[in-house]
């Protein structure tokens, strides 16, 4: 567990001033990240994304920690290099005896979609490395397209909708469990809503001693289309409907971490965000029910995963 | 370039025609010989029929263009007399070493010789009997030593049991077998005269 | 692998020896004596048995580096860039597809100033698929900021990795470099190969010490930020400058490198070019087939030479020009096709070379030996007959595909 009044005397690591949209969660997401990181040196690498450019735009940068971006595709990858740089050169004395962790960012393109072969080849090899997805459903960099991460029925600018199709048509792929199976020690679904929660996975994924994934739920007041001091209500709103449920996989152990006491109706998260408006028009109460049968099926399935019931 | 002499071996997949070329230009190197040694790639498997090739030569090798007029072709398999044309390109005064348990002269009407010379040797026989398998290509490189005296027999012999001894460390048998069918080679490789 | 452990002990005794190898083999055991800190790396036809050489000696304890088999050519590049950005001394290989498959990274790489070393093995680029020799895939990674070092046979791959270090780490460069020969025509041909002492090539190359790194906790970089329009523009010119002024400093390694172990190397090689009327400009493994060509001719009383290039990155405009610029007629060499009816790349630069001046040679292409197609000395001597001709007549093909058929 976390404890806010130690974690106020850190010193940030990722500043104030960067250009990311107002009410973008992104930046708490990787707050958090250092945080719970305490004084261990941490180096970052991040996928070509939202994140990345509003942080490093030439000649400032947001990152006062050791921060690397080569491409889109191959966050993963590039720290991969970096620990393995590490694991040599401190090996065979060129490194100065610090103990460091490395991070690798990205979005849900940068995770799910294209940088989805190059993380999971970095996880198989066992680096000492945690990667986090700032999965805010959808190419928000590029202006709101739809990725394998986009829920089913939501609006993006490549999955609109118009008088025959519906939005996005499919569910999400669920990355999490899929990184799961990679047998790697630490897995885990979070939100910066439920900071505690989000900062003491961040704290056991830094500490694993392998490759961990943490998958972050990052709501996008531009894309999801909801006011920006919205952010963490509707973050709140996502883990209470159990849209995003909030889990570890540790050495292949489902937990959950947190239940919501009385499940809300998914109608009740979808309201407030305009990618979902058309939903809420005549004809659309049948997308609204296969939107909360699917959740409560998932739901099921992982109450069960985490031997629940 | 006055010395340089090219062999092309042909064998079929899985009988050594690669792994030979290189053994030759391994054992010439020492003799102080510029080498090259090199298989024909395509998509050819165990069985089919594969070719290697040799340069050697007293002078450094810039050629790097395929060998179309070998000087020596040596054969590992009899079978592929017939559907493989072994003499094509074969220069003027070329010789043939046949890898064969039938007489020189019975093969002699088979082949496009125009009075170049053939050599065979019962290399599969000499294989079973000091080797134990079938693995024709180290006494067919005696058979070559002896025909065309690129090599001297004792550096052949030494390179052979130089270079068996790092692969062969707990398996002495295999090596003295390749010895003994280097030496069986010198002795019973047969001219067609 | 015996034989490579055999030469991992002899050369660590500290004198040169001779030793019959493949290229692919030259280049792994240069590799073991450069001692990378990192290798990342994926296979590819011909140019697997690299790393599958260079991983016995890792698995044997021949070197210190840690090697990543990852999951693609994009994240062998990907990585091979982190660990170089973490300051280590970072290498890969590669050869077609997969260099095509790591051509984003070739532009980061070099945007990054990283100095990894890379051996390509020339080969044809698909479709169709076809795993022999030829410059296409290096060809097309020409303007990706990489120098780019071409070798005749295993000794240069040999000779020209270890110098890539040097010339990639100089401080006045920093920038990658890759070093080629072609596919199975060296990559799998064994030849003798002079091989320097463990301890020599070492000393030779030095350690790599880079003035920042993202290891450097105490004075934390970001690396790899967005420019706008106002900012990437200098930076981009600022890549230009070091490729641009390379030249004397690859001349400087080479010269070292001739004085430590007695083989000399220049940006390229001209071959009987004195007095040459009639010249080819070829790079690669047909270059040692070409000198043949040049032998008989000149034994028959025509004034033939030829030029070799070895870097073709940056390329030696004025000096090749230089060398030219008394010649009749040239034909140039491309073992890759522009596809648009003015030949290959190299046509392009020679003809960039000389274009300025008053006085220059009559210039031709010829495309050949596209995936791996035989060239033979009769094939080379019948280029010098066009040229004689063309000199003569002033009748010529701007371009010829040799060794074609209709």
């Amino acid at each position: 567990m976390a404890n806010i009044k130690e974690l106020s005397k850190l010193e940030e690591r990722f500043s104030s001033g960067h250009r990311a949209c107002s009410g973008c969660t992104a930046p708490l997401v990787v707050r958090m990240l250092m945080m719970a990181a305490g004084e261990t040196p941490v180096v970052v690498g991040s996928a070509t994304g939202c994140l990345e450019v509003v942080t490093t735009i030439f000649p400032y940068t947001a990152w006062k920690t050791p921060f690397i971006h080569s491409a889109f595709e191959n966050s993963a990858a590039t720290v991969s290099g970096v620990e393995t740089a590490y694991r040599s050169l401190k090996k065979q004395g060129k490194y100065e005896d610090k103990d460091v962790r490395f991070v690798a960012l990205g979005g849900d393109g940068g995770t799910y979609d294209i940088g989805f072969q190059s993380l999971s080849g970095a996880m198989e090899r066992g680096h000492n490395m945690v990667y986090v997805c700032y999965n805010n459903e959808a190419y928000m960099n590029t202006g709101i397209q739809r990725s394998s991460a986009t829920p089913k029925f939501g609006e993006t600018t490549t999955s609109p909708v118009g008088s025959v199709e519906p939005g996005k048509k499919q569910f999400p792929k669920n990355l999490t469990k899929i990184m799961a199976a990679h047998g790697i020690p630490y897995v885990a679904q979070g939100i910066p809503s439920m900071w505690n929660d989000l900062i003491t996975k961040f704290q056991k994924a830094l500490n694993c001693g392998g490759p961990a994934f943490v998958n972050v739920l990052a709501p996008c007041r531009l894309g999801w289309a909801f006011p920006s001091e919205k952010a963490i209500q509707i973050g709140r709103d996502a883990v209470d409907t159990c849209v995003w449920p909030l889990y570890e996989v540790v050495n292949g152990e489902y937990k959950i971490t947190y239940k919501p006491k009385e499940k809300k109706p998914v109608e009740h998260y979808l309201k407030q965000q305009t990618r979902y408006r058309h939903l809420f028009k005549p004809g659309g109460e049948k997308a609204i029910e296969e939107i909360q049968k699917w959740v409560d099926s998932e739901w099921e399935k992982l109450k069960r995963l985490a031997g629940e019931e | 370039m006055g010395k340089l002499t090219e062999i092309r071996w042909h064998g079929r997949g899985g009988q050594g025609a690669k792994t030979v070329a290189l053994l030759l230009g391994d054992a010439a190197l020492s003799e102080g010989k510029y080498i090259q040694a090199f298989p024909e790639y395509g998509p050819e498997r165990t069985g089919a029929p594969v070719q290697s090739f040799n340069r050697i030569s007293d002078e450094p090798i810039t050629l790097h263009c395929h060998v179309k007029n070998p000087d020596v072709v040596v054969v590992l398999d009899p079978t592929l007399i017939g559907p493989v044309d072994i003499t094509a390109g074969l220069s003027p005064d070329g010789v043939v070493i046949i890898n064969t348990n039938q007489p020189a002269s019975e093969l002699k009407s088979k082949l496009n010789l125009n009075g170049r010379k053939l050599y065979t040797l019962d290399a599969s026989t000499i294989a079973v009997e000091t080797i134990g398998r079938n693995i024709p290509n180290t006494p067919m490189l005696g058979a070559l030593a002896k025909v065309t005296g690129i090599l001297s027999y004792e550096t052949l012999m030494e390179d052979t049991k130089k270079k068996l001894e790092k692969k062969f460390r707990n398996k002495p048998e295999v090596i003295e077998g390749n010895l003994k069918a280097i030496e069986r080679a010198y002795s019973e490789v047969k001219g067609d005269e | 692998m015996a034989k490579v452990l055999d030469d991992a002990a002899k050369a660590a005794q500290g004198k040169a020896t001779k030793r019959a190898l493949t290229g692919n083999e030259a280049v792994a055991l240069a590799m073991r004596q450069i001692n990378p800190d990192v290798v990342a790396a994926y296979p590819i036809t011909p140019a697997t048995e690299i790393v599958q050489i260079f991983s016995t000696y890792v698995a044997d304890g021949l070197v210190n580096t840690e090697f990543v088999a990852v999951e693609s050519e994009h994240s062998a590049m990907s990585a091979t860039l982190g660990a170089s950005a973490a300051g280590a001394r970072a290498m890969t290989g590669t050869s077609s597809q997969g260099l095509a498959l790591m051509w984003e990274m070739l532009y980061i790489c070099a945007g990054l100033r990283l100095p990894v070393v890379m051996p390509v093995v020339n080969r044809a680029l698909s479709a169709p698929i076809n795993i022999h020799g030829d410059h296409s895939d290096t060809m097309g990674a020409r303007d990706a900021g990489w120098i780019q070092i071409f070798s005749e046979n295993s000794q240069e791959a040999y000779d020209n990795l270890i110098q890539a270090i040097r010339i990639a780490e100089h401080p006045e460069i920093l920038l990658p470099t890759m070093v080629t020969m072609d596919g199975f025509i060296i990559s799998h041909a064994m030849e003798v190969v002079e091989i320097q002492s463990d301890e020599d090539v070492r000393k030779f190359l030095g350690t790599y010490k880079p003035e920042r790194t993202v290891l450097d906790i105490d004075r934390p970089i970001t690396m790899g930020g967005l420019d706008f329009t106002d900012y990437y523009f200098e930076h981009r010119r600022s890549i230009a400058e070091p490729m641009i002024n390379a030249k004397q400093y690859i001349l400087e390694v080479a010269a070292e490198f001739e004085q430590k172990f007695g083989r000399k190397y220049g940006l390229f090689e001209e071959y009987k070019m004195e007095d040459a009327d009639y010249a080819i400009v070829v790079l690669g493994s047909t270059a040692g087939t070409a000198k043949i060509a040049v032998d008989e001719l000149r034994a028959q009383g025509v004034k033939a030479g030829m030029l070799k290039i070895r870097v073709f990155r940056p390329f030696p405009y004025e000096e090749i020009a230089e060398a030219i610029a008394k010649c009749k007629a040239v034909a140039v060499m491309d073992r890759s096709d522009g596809l648009a009816g003015r030949g290959g790349p190299v046509f392009g630069e020679v003809r960039n070379a000389i274009c300025d001046m008053e006085k220059k040679p009559i210039t031709v292409d010829y495309v050949y030996g596209l995936g791996g197609r035989d060239i033979d000395v009769e094939m080379i001597k019948s280029v010098y007959s066009d040229l004689q001709r063309i000199a003569a007549t002033g009748d010529k093909a701007l371009v010829t595909y040799l060794g074609v058929r209709d």
